[in-house]
């Protein structure tokens, strides 16, 4: 696998129209979400990942298959950058047996143990110890493996994600924590939460390389990623990166809120001018691009009729897996 | 239930839980020991000793004093094929722990729908006794009872600690494994080779037809002690240990019950929403509104712990607290009987002067 340090100019046309389809799938299919939650067929609060994609989709272009990714409950631009199945989370969402998680998570809570997507959940900083757990694991295993583990800026004011910090550099651990700064939690933002914004300085401190980059750029993101992660393979420790980014839509549901006063429309106006997707649709010639859309569009529509017809949970599974055998 | 005979030899509570990680780490080498101080010299009292220099520290490791990441680390590691015993000294702890055996320990099989499991032992010991006070003597099992998901065991012995030991570390799921630190010291007949004690199965430790004991944990030996005195007048207790709170055998509970018509459950904790009151409620909408089973709960006085000893000596049930309530469940109120007050002394007890 390609793990060398890669900007826009070392990438080739296949690997920008990789990017592309990724960022446009996903962004995509949770406007697909949006357009379909009011009809009440998604059974499940919806976090969406509309404007923040390209967090996930440039630091997972660089895993392969056997490297671990873990996310919280806005985690579907992770799961499906990392290649589980669209129709089965879909199938989650509408509460259905073929979902990704047998119809028991919902959307907060994808899971892909074949995609080595490690289960997603939705108490916030939770997933990141158990992020932790599992590069212990690969690397008592002394596989070149790693994690990639993703969180919001509300994440890292728990406790448990400086512990967690702690507990990865003193063990060298194979993890790479990704915070995905959108400016908020639910409503509340970074000035009423953070006694400073020095979030790389502090995380530093545990002697955990830091990064920030401020503009969104996807190849940015990818370029830092694969330092990190060739240092990892290479049997150093963890890493972090903060990602600023901004949440297009409101934290929970379809919409917009932008009436709502906590925020201005101003605000994500710069990053729409600064949108990935957008960005690397022009990269992409015409015809190539018209091609991937159209995939996309048909990928998303067998997905969500997959969904549809796909049965019930029998009343039984209702008990089944309290305990495993 | 597998029972060996050979090579059966007394051996301290203690030094059985040592022998039974020790027999699983050589058996599986996915197992491993982590927590604060389990390699240090004095090994969680012994019960971890030898395992750092016979494993490496690789599989026996302290931690950070961390233990919600820590908690969350065994965890991920579970979810990664791999087989964590996380120690913890005191019980008291674990709340520490709380956020991530409640909500993702417990829920992971379920809400990633059986596509991951989480095979891991958490343990710990309740203190009791020289000082330990309000934040080192607590017992929060029913705590963990109550959530769908996490398995609770209390041996009472050395033989069940072993064998549940090996049992827990076998399970699937995740165990919380309680241990009481005034059973460290006491003996039992334990077979060398490995083997298990399933749960959900009570242990009948006396026959009786008067009233059925239910003791958890430590207060087995409590409770047997009563037994023994209560017999001498012509009281007959049938003592239960039910080995492992979650799962229950509860039929073994109901059936004795039925017979007896009285059930007493004494717990090592607080019987406000706890085992004895799960237990309690389960036996009579088991046994329905005809039986006529007249019950009690014994537990730790509905106050916080004190360490000073003339306090602390009324904060918990004993052999003569239990032994007094069953006479007069059996023979009435207004029979006056005191058992002697030097036979219902605790060799356990007495022998054990801190420091923790
Ligand atoms: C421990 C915990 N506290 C509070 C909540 C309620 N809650 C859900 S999402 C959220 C905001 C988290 O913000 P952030 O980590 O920045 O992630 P984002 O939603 O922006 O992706 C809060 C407070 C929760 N789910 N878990």
């Amino acid at each position: 696998m390609d793990v060398a340090i890669s900007s826009a100019d070392t990438l080739d046309g296949t690997d920008i129209q990789r990017i592309y389809r990724s960022l446009r799938r996903i962004r995509r299919i949770e406007e697909e979400v949006a357009r379909v939650y009011p009809t009440d067929r998604i059974k499940s609060p919806v976090h969406l990942s509309i404007g923040q994609e390209a967090i996930s989709v440039g630091v997972i272009d660089l895993l392969g298959a056997e490297d671990v990714v873990g996310g919280s409950y806005r985690g579907h631009a992770a799961y499906l950058a990392k290649g589980a199945s669209l129709p089965a989370m879909v199938a989650e969402m509408y509460g259905k047996a073929t979902g990704c998680n047998a119809g028991k998570g919902g959307s907060m809570h994808l899971i892909a143990a074949a995609q080595n997507v490690i289960g997603a959940s939705a108490v916030v900083g939770t997933h990141i110890p158990v992020a932790c757990g599992h590069a212990l694991a690969l690397k008592r295993r002394r596989s070149s493996a790693v994690v990639a583990v993703f969180f919001g800026d509300g994440a890292v004011e728990e406790g448990v994600f400086y512990e967690s910090l702690n507990f990865a550099s003193l063990h060298k651990l194979p993890v790479l924590f990704i915070c995905e700064n959108n400016g908020f939690a639910i409503h509340e933002p970074l000035a009423k939460r953070w006694a400073t914004d020095r979030l790389c300085e502090r995380v530093a401190t545990f002697g955990i390389p830091a990064e920030r980059v401020a503009d969104g750029d996807v190849f940015k993101i990818r370029s830092l990623a694969g330092k990190f992660i060739a240092d990892m393979r290479a049997g150093g420790g963890p890493g972090f990166l903060e990602c600023l980014t901004y949440r297009w839509r409101e934290h929970v549901g379809p919409s917009e809120d932008y009436d709502a006063g906590y925020r201005q429309r101003s605000d994500l106006e710069k990053w729409i001018a600064n949108d990935q997707v957008a960005r690397l649709g022009g990269m992409v010639d015409g015809t190539v691009r018209a091609q991937i859309d159209t995939e996309i569009e048909q990928e998303i529509s067998a997905a969500f009729a997959f969904a549809e017809s796909s049965p019930i949970p029998e009343t039984k599974e209702l008990y089944t897996h309290v305990f495993a055998d | 239930m597998s029972l060996p005979t050979d090579g059966v030899r007394p051996l301290k509570y203690v030094d059985a839980l040592r022998e039974a990680v020790e027999q699983e780490m050589e058996r599986d080498p996915d197992v491993f020991l982590f927590g604060l101080d389990v390699d240090d010299h004095k090994a969680i009292q012994g019960s971890t000793q030898g395992l750092l220099a016979k494993f490496g520290a690789e599989r026996v490791f302290t931690t950070p004093l961390s233990e919600d990441a820590m908690t969350g680390v065994a965890i991920g590691a579970a979810m990664a094929g791999m087989r964590p015993i996380h120690v913890h000294i005191r019980n008291d702890f674990l709340m520490l722990c709380m956020n991530q055996l409640v909500n993702i320990a417990a829920k992971a099989h379920y809400m990633y729908g059986g596509s991951v499991k989480v095979p891991m032992v958490v343990r710990s010991m309740i203190g009791k006794s020289w000082g330990q006070g309000a934040q080192h003597s607590q017992a929060l099992h029913s705590m963990f009872m109550h959530v769908p998901g996490l398995k609770v065991v209390a041996p009472s012995n050395a033989h069940d600690a072993k064998g549940c030991m090996i049992t827990a570390v076998r399970d699937n799921n995740p165990v919380i494994f309680v241990e009481h630190r005034l059973l460290y010291s006491t003996e039992s007949a334990v077979p060398e080779e490995p083997y298990t004690v399933e749960f959900g199965r009570a242990r009948l430790c006396s026959r009786g037809d008067d009233v059925t004991v239910v003791a958890v944990s430590n207060m087995v030996i409590e409770c047997l002690r009563a037994q023994e005195l209560l017999s001498e007048i012509g009281i007959h207790a049938e003592v239960i240990d039910p080995i492992s709170l979650v799962p229950l055998d509860i039929e073994t509970i109901h059936a004795s019950a039925m017979r007896t018509r009285r059930l007493v459950v004494v717990d090592n904790a607080w019987t406000c929403c706890g085992a004895s009151a799960e237990i309690v409620a389960r036996v009579l909408e088991m046994a329905g509104p005809r039986a006529g089973i007249e019950v009690r709960r014994m537990g730790f006085e509905t106050t916080t712990c004190p360490p000073s000893p003339w306090l602390e000596a009324h904060f918990y049930p004993n052999p003569s607290t239990v032994a007094k309530t069953i006479h007069s469940m059996v023979r009435g109120t207004d029979a006056e009987w005191e058992p002697d007050p030097d036979r219902v002394r605790l060799a356990y007890q007495v022998q054990f002067n801190g420091p923790f």
